[in-house]
């Protein structure tokens, strides 16, 4: 049943991440798929609980051995690592693929030093002396922006700063030369100017590394800032995928209307929200029928009722921009451009 | 590195002025613990209306003459006002003091903590004497239930849910709730009396006298006692196992490529046996200074039976003196885990 | 009064019965001693019954070698024959003192009778009752080999009673002798100024009394006689190098810990005739778990617990379930009566009916259940014991068949009281005595029975003599009409036992025994009277007349004659109860190798 290998560096083909739990089945990843090329980056937006950093685990194999219930395939550069054994997978981790973990202090093991733990990741992979994987470490710092690396090294976590930390986090990430990156939430804990710093950094390093880079936000911003495709989830499923451009201007998606919409600019009070998106996420437990979004969506009376009875097959809109939507095509256009962008543009 | 310390690492010079600040502390601790002791044992009594020869009576023969009670309060100095009394307590810890026996006066030399009022044998000597028992009891089962207790946490941890963790939980709980005594006298009925795999009661020897004895009379003691803590620490160890094994930096372990076994024992076990160590740390000291229902239940020679026993007769000098010796001990085990916390875990700064 | 070691630690109980349970095995039949003494022969265990150490030797066997062991879960006062007041102790002594008289060594009524041991024959008292004279055997040794002299024994008893540092003995010699303002040798060196004690010669002791005292033989029997010589004395230390006279000297002592004797070959066995010098070596262990030695002694890993007072009730139970194990116990009296006194100067009990009332309403097969039942004692009616010499049983007041009390009486008692429908009053007791407090509860249901409401009080047992029942002044303050306790005598006669508890004259601000503040005059001039009565039998019948004038007031209500459960493993040879003593004569005992 399995297709041949893809092309693309990544492809996920209907990946499903299901944990049985006491209270009834929880499906985090329920039928994900999109493709990503060397040297692109993919923005994951999405609240919280929509399966962003269960789908990044599972890439990296970090669900294999638990209780997780794992189907579909994960392509990685002509391998498919579902059905891969568990410790394949793990020689390919941290090597072949490395994540840059959100919440750094936590991430770090507060016992080891900072280049005690970033030697421990280059000679999983490289069989070096401690002298020259330290070497390493101090080179990674550096290029990570770290001030004085050969002192550093030798601290601990606690003793960095937050940014400083999510850079030594990052050089650790990148000690192996990886070719797939995932950054979870790689500036949630940051502030503003630091945050524009790791961004930066991570955009020249995913150029001079030619990794393919996805970053998992509920931030728009920082999705702005690097991505070359966007692919937005909800309820464990993709809800809209496109470029950069097909996002932020052309969305058909409600749900990405109202993420766009709650996006912080200067020029508005912060806690103004144009076209807030009520309620709260849906349970993954008890799935609304239907369309999982349609208890929040203020247009699903334009659905001629499939709402909550069908379940909306994600479909192309437009080349390569993919929707998942019961409301036809034109009334999505329309409302984007009558309805909901001159209120965002009126303010 | 060397000659330079990290930004926020403790210096040398630091560590040695919190070391003496804690010595000069416990120092300090030591001397109001004395004095809150004697206070229990002397002033409140006294306060209470007990006269000295009220207090003579009791170390003197049951129909006693008056002459014979009011020599006790003589020799025992019982009639001094109690100032006087604890004065001459704290001279004889730091400068000595001389008993009559009769004939002749025993020297007590420093730290003199006095005579016990029933055998009228010098207290700081019979400490001496019983601490040898006392520390190969406790360094025996120490060992015993680190090794076993922390084993059998990190493995029902890894293997939670399973038979295995139940079957060891289950045996945990049974080792916490059991009494020494019970779990004591169970073992030496079993294996000493009905089975003879080891000595009896009783059979304590030390080690210099025989080490093979000496072996042979603590496996059964050290077992007991282990049992308890072991069980205490295999809870401790699987809940600390189970909470670190959640934590964000073994995820950050796994995603960097290691090995299970690497996470468990390099990234999982040095965090959770932190906290651990400085438990046992503690858990040590306070049993140097006595393991009294093992050391009563298999009538082994040590602080605890000592105590257990001066409590028992009345034996004023050699309680206080246990009281002292535990403090130390409990004192010193605090200091040492401190210090050790601060290595073990560089977040602890020493200030 | 005697001491006990009887630390009794009851909740320990069930524990070791629940643990022994899986054991099974009888006394012995493990095979596994831990003393190296090649195959245990437990499967020839001796086919001695219950009780049969009570009247006859068990296990009669000259074998000798082999290595005794005793084990107690106390220590001693002081292992110092001149210093220690425990009941085991003043047996246990004897294997390295001699006092000039002894125990005959013998079970029963028998072994009651004194025999010369350091002395050549009974004392011999003048015509006044005031001085008494013993003459030493000659050739008697020290374990060094030097002689003994009389002067020995005089200064023996000199540091004894008059010393401030030796308190832990009695002191009776300081109490009778006429020596004046002596300050005792330490103080005084020149033993010449002792002029309670006379020695004429080296082998002749001349005892000078205040008062006429009878019974004088008994005080020489006290450990405290047996010599000690002046330059060995290092007096509290002296338990450490004791110089011996008897069959064992000392080996090592660790105080607190073990105690070794091993033969003394100064001793001779012609001048001994109540001794025997069978193991080669004796150790004694102290501070033992009360619940392990008696499993130790089930299989065989000891000889003997020391103490004497019995096994635990955990043992107890296992013994009564097991009949082989029984037989290998024995049932003895100890030296103690275990009674309630009333106090005459407590309303209503100065009313002698209210008193009688209280003896017939009495259940006293509840009274004897928290001693553990006829095992632990002997339902009792006179204040004298059974192994007292001059015991004769009498009951004044018969309270039914089964001992379960006399209702009918007690009301028609209550009623000539004046009280017809009872009254309140108090039951003090030590709190912290199990059975004594289980016994208060007893007798607080039985006096309920007819209108006697009690209320018990509990006081800690060491300020009971001294701030609480012994204080006639807070016994009167806090009404405390019953007081429960006991008494053993220092020396198996009617005036040891009875003087201090029932003379009048001894009713004392503070440590007093005579708790009933019974002052008869009647009894204190019989007790005057039989202490100046040289004949035995005339001056034991007086006894008796005492005890029948004690028992007349109705201040004094015997529960029972205190029994112990003792256990002799079958390795033990030459065992015995000796009466004196109410545990094994410790000086006979032998091991089967």
């Amino acid at each position: 049943m399995t297709a041949p290998a893809p092309e693309s560096f990544l492809e996920l083909r209907d990946l499903r991440i299901h944990f049985p739990t006491d209270d009834g089945l929880v499906r985090s990843v329920d039928g994900l798929s999109f493709r990503l090329d060397r040297g692109r980056t993919l923005g994951i937006v999405g609240e919280s609980g929509s399966g962003k950093s269960v789908t990044s685990l599972g890439i990296l194999g970090l669900h294999k051995g638990g209780s997780a219930r794992i189907s579909g395939e994960i392509w990685l550069d002509g391998e498919e690592l579902v059905s891969a054994s568990a410790d394949h997978v793990r020689t390919l981790r941290g090597k072949k693929m490395a994540m840059i973990f959100q919440d750094p202090l936590s991430a770090m093991h507060p016992y080891y030093t900072v280049g005690a733990q970033i030697i421990e990741a280059y000679r999983i992979h490289n069989d070096v002396s401690k002298a020259v994987a330290r070497k390493h470490a101090i080179d990674m710092l550096g290029r990570v922006g770290i001030p004085q690396p050969d002192k550093r090294v030798d601290d601990y976590p606690h003793h960095f700063s937050g940014g400083m930390r999510q850079r030594a986090m990052i050089a650790m990430s990148l000690s192996c030369d990886p070719e797939l990156l995932i950054a979870d939430e790689p500036t949630t804990a940051l502030d503003v100017t630091v945050q524009a710093q790791i961004l930066d950094l991570m955009r020249d390093l995913q150029s001079e590394f030619n990794s393919a880079l996805i970053v998992i936000t509920h931030d728009l911003g920082v999705v702005a800032e690097l991505s070359d495709d966007i692919l937005v989830m909800y309820g464990g499923k993709g809800v809209e995928y496109g470029t950069a451009e097909d996002i932020f201007y052309r969305p058909e998606h409600p749900y990405t209307w109202g993420l766009l919409a709650s996006m912080p600019r200067l020029d508005r009070e912060p806690t103004e929200r144009l076209l807030p998106i009520k309620g709260s996420p849906p349970s993954l437990i008890n799935v609304p029928s239907g369309c999982a979004f349609n208890p929040r969506c203020t247009f699903a009376g334009r659905t001629a009722g499939k709402a909550t009875t069908e379940v909306p097959q994600l479909l192309e809109t437009d080349g390569g921009h993919l929707v998942r939507c019961h409301m036809p095509r034109a009334e999505r256009r329309s409302i984007w451009e009558n309805e909901i962008k001159p209120i965002m543009e009126s303010t | 590195m060397p000659g330079s310390d990290p930004p926020g690492h403790p210096g040398r010079t630091i560590v040695v002025a919190f070391i003496v600040r804690r010595v000069i502390a416990a120092v300090l601790m030591l001397a109001i613990v004395s004095m809150v002791t004697f206070a229990i044992f002397f002033l409140i009594p006294r306060a209470l209306g007990q006269t000295p020869e009220g207090m003579a009576s009791r170390y003197v023969g049951r129909d006693a003459t008056p002459e014979a009670i009011q020599g006790a309060v003589e020799r025992l100095h019982l009639d001094d006002p109690i100032l006087v009394q604890y004065g001459r307590f704290a001279q004889g810890i730091v400068v000595g003091q001389d008993y009559s026996l009769g004939p002749r006066k025993a020297e007590c030399p420093a730290p003199c903590f006095g005579f016990s009022f029933n055998n009228n044998q010098p207290v700081w000597p019979t400490l001496l004497d019983r601490l040898p028992a006392t520390i190969s009891l406790a360094l025996g089962a120490a060992i015993t239930w680190i090794i076993v207790g922390v084993s059998v946490g990190v493995i029902s941890a890894l293997k939670r849910g399973t038979l295995m963790d139940r079957a060891a939980m289950t045996f945990a709980l049974a080792g916490v709730s059991l009494p020494i005594y019970f779990t004591g006298l169970v073992s030496l009925s079993v294996f000493a009396y009905t089975l003879g795999i080891f000595p009896g009661g009783g059979s304590y020897t030390a080690f210099s006298d025989n080490p093979i004895m000496w072996f042979q009379a603590l496996v059964l003691p050290w077992i007991t006692l282990a049992f308890l803590y072991a069980a205490l620490y295999a809870r401790l160890t699987r809940a600390g196992m189970l909470e670190t094994m959640g934590e964000d930096y073994i995820r950050t372990a796994r995603a960097k490529g290691l090995k299970e076994r690497t996470v468990v024992t390099k990234h999982a076990l040095r965090a959770t046996l932190t906290p651990i160590l400085t438990i046992f740390g503690l858990d040590l000291g306070l049993l140097l200074g006595g393991a009294v229902l093992t050391e009563s239940t298999f009538s082994i020679p040590g602080i605890g039976k000592l105590v257990i026993d001066a409590i028992r007769g009345n034996d004023l000098p050699v309680v206080l003196g246990v009281t002292l010796f535990a403090a130390i001990f409990i004192v010193v085990a605090n200091l040492i885990v401190d210090i050790l916390y601060a290595v073990i875990d560089p977040r602890v700064r020493i200030s | 009064m005697r001491k006990t070691n009887a630390l009794a630690l009851a909740a320990l109980g069930t524990a070791l019965t629940m643990g022994l349970a899986a054991c099974g095995g009888t006394a012995g039949g493990g095979g596994n001693t831990s003393s190296g003494g090649g195959q245990g022969t437990g499967a020839a265990a001796s086919a001695a019954k219950h009780n049969d150490g009570y009247t006859k030797v068990v296990n009669a066997s000259d074998t000798k070698g082999g290595t005794l062991k005793f084990a107690l879960s106390d220590e001693p006062d002081s292992m110092d024959p001149g210093n220690t007041y425990y009941a085991w102790n003043w047996n246990f002594t004897r294997l390295y003192a001699r006092p000039l008289l002894t125990y005959s060594p013998e079970p029963g009524d028998a072994g009651l009778k004194l025999v010369p041991d350091l002395a050549e024959a009974a004392g011999e008292a003048s015509e006044d009752g005031k001085t008494w004279t013993y003459k030493l055997k000659k050739g008697i040794k020290y374990d060094d080999g030097t002689e003994v002299k009389a002067a020995d024994v005089k200064y023996a008893i000199a540091r004894s009673n008059f010393t401030s540092e030796l308190t832990d003995g009695p002191k009776y010699f300081a109490e009778y002798l006429d020596a004046g303002d002596y300050k005792g040798p330490y103080k005084d060196k020149n033993l010449d100024n002792f002029k309670g004690i006379e020695t004429p010669d080296d082998h002749t002791i001349v005892f000078k009394l205040k008062k006429p005292f009878a019974e004088f033989d008994f005080l020489v029997a006290n450990p405290q006689s047996a010599p000690v010589p002046q330059a060995k004395d290092t007096g509290l230390d002296y338990e450490k190098a004791l110089a011996s006279t008897g069959p064992y000297k000392l080996d090592s002592y660790e105080v607190g810990k073990q105690f070794n004797l091993v033969k003394n070959e100064n001793w001779d066995q012609a001048t001994d005739t109540t001794r025997k010098q069978l193991p080669d070596r004796i150790e004694v262990q102290f501070k033992q778990a009360a619940d392990d030695i008696d499993q130790r002694l089930i299989n065989g890993q000891i000889h003997v617990d020391l103490g004497g007072t019995g096994v635990q009730p955990a043992a107890r139970a296992k013994i009564v379930g097991d009949p082989k194990l029984k037989d290998s116990t024995d049932n003895p009296f100890t030296p103690f009566n275990r009674y309630a006194m009333m106090s005459t100067a407590v309303k209503p009990f100065d009313n002698i009916d209210c008193r009688k009332a209280v003896q017939y309403a009495t259940d006293k097969t509840a009274t004897q259940a928290p001693w553990g039942g006829p095992l632990g004692g002997e339902i009792g009616s006179t204040a004298m014991t059974p192994t007292t010499v001059g015991y004769k049983p009498f009951d004044l007041y018969p309270n039914g068949a089964d001992h379960k009390g006399d209702l009918a009486k007690a009301k028609e008692h209550l009623t000539a009281c004046g009280q017809p429908n009872g009254f309140e009053t108090n039951i003090a007791v030590r709190g912290d005595r199990v059975k004594e407090v289980q016994v208060a509860e007893a007798l607080q249901a039985s006096l309920d029975r007819v209108g006697i409401k009690t209320t018990i009080k509990k006081y800690p047992s060491g300020d009971w003599s001294a701030q609480y029942a012994g204080r006639p002044d807070f016994v009167h303050k806090n009404g405390l009409g019953i007081m429960i306790a006991g008494w053993g005598a220092d020396w198996p006669s009617g005036f040891g036992f009875l003087s201090q508890i029932v003379d009048g004259r001894f009713i004392k601000d503070s440590g007093n025994y005579n708790m009933m503040e019974l002052n008869d005059p009647t009894v204190n001039e019989l007790l005057d009277k039989g202490i100046q009565t040289t004949d035995a039998t005339a001056r034991n019948e007086i006894w008796t007349q005492v005890d029948k004038k004690v028992m007349e007031s109705a201040a004094f209500m015997p529960f029972v004659y205190e029994k112990t459960l003792i256990f002799r493993p079958s390795t033990l040879t030459n065992v015995y109860v000796h009466p004196a003593y109410g545990m094994y004569d410790y000086t006979w005992l032998g091991v089967q190798q």
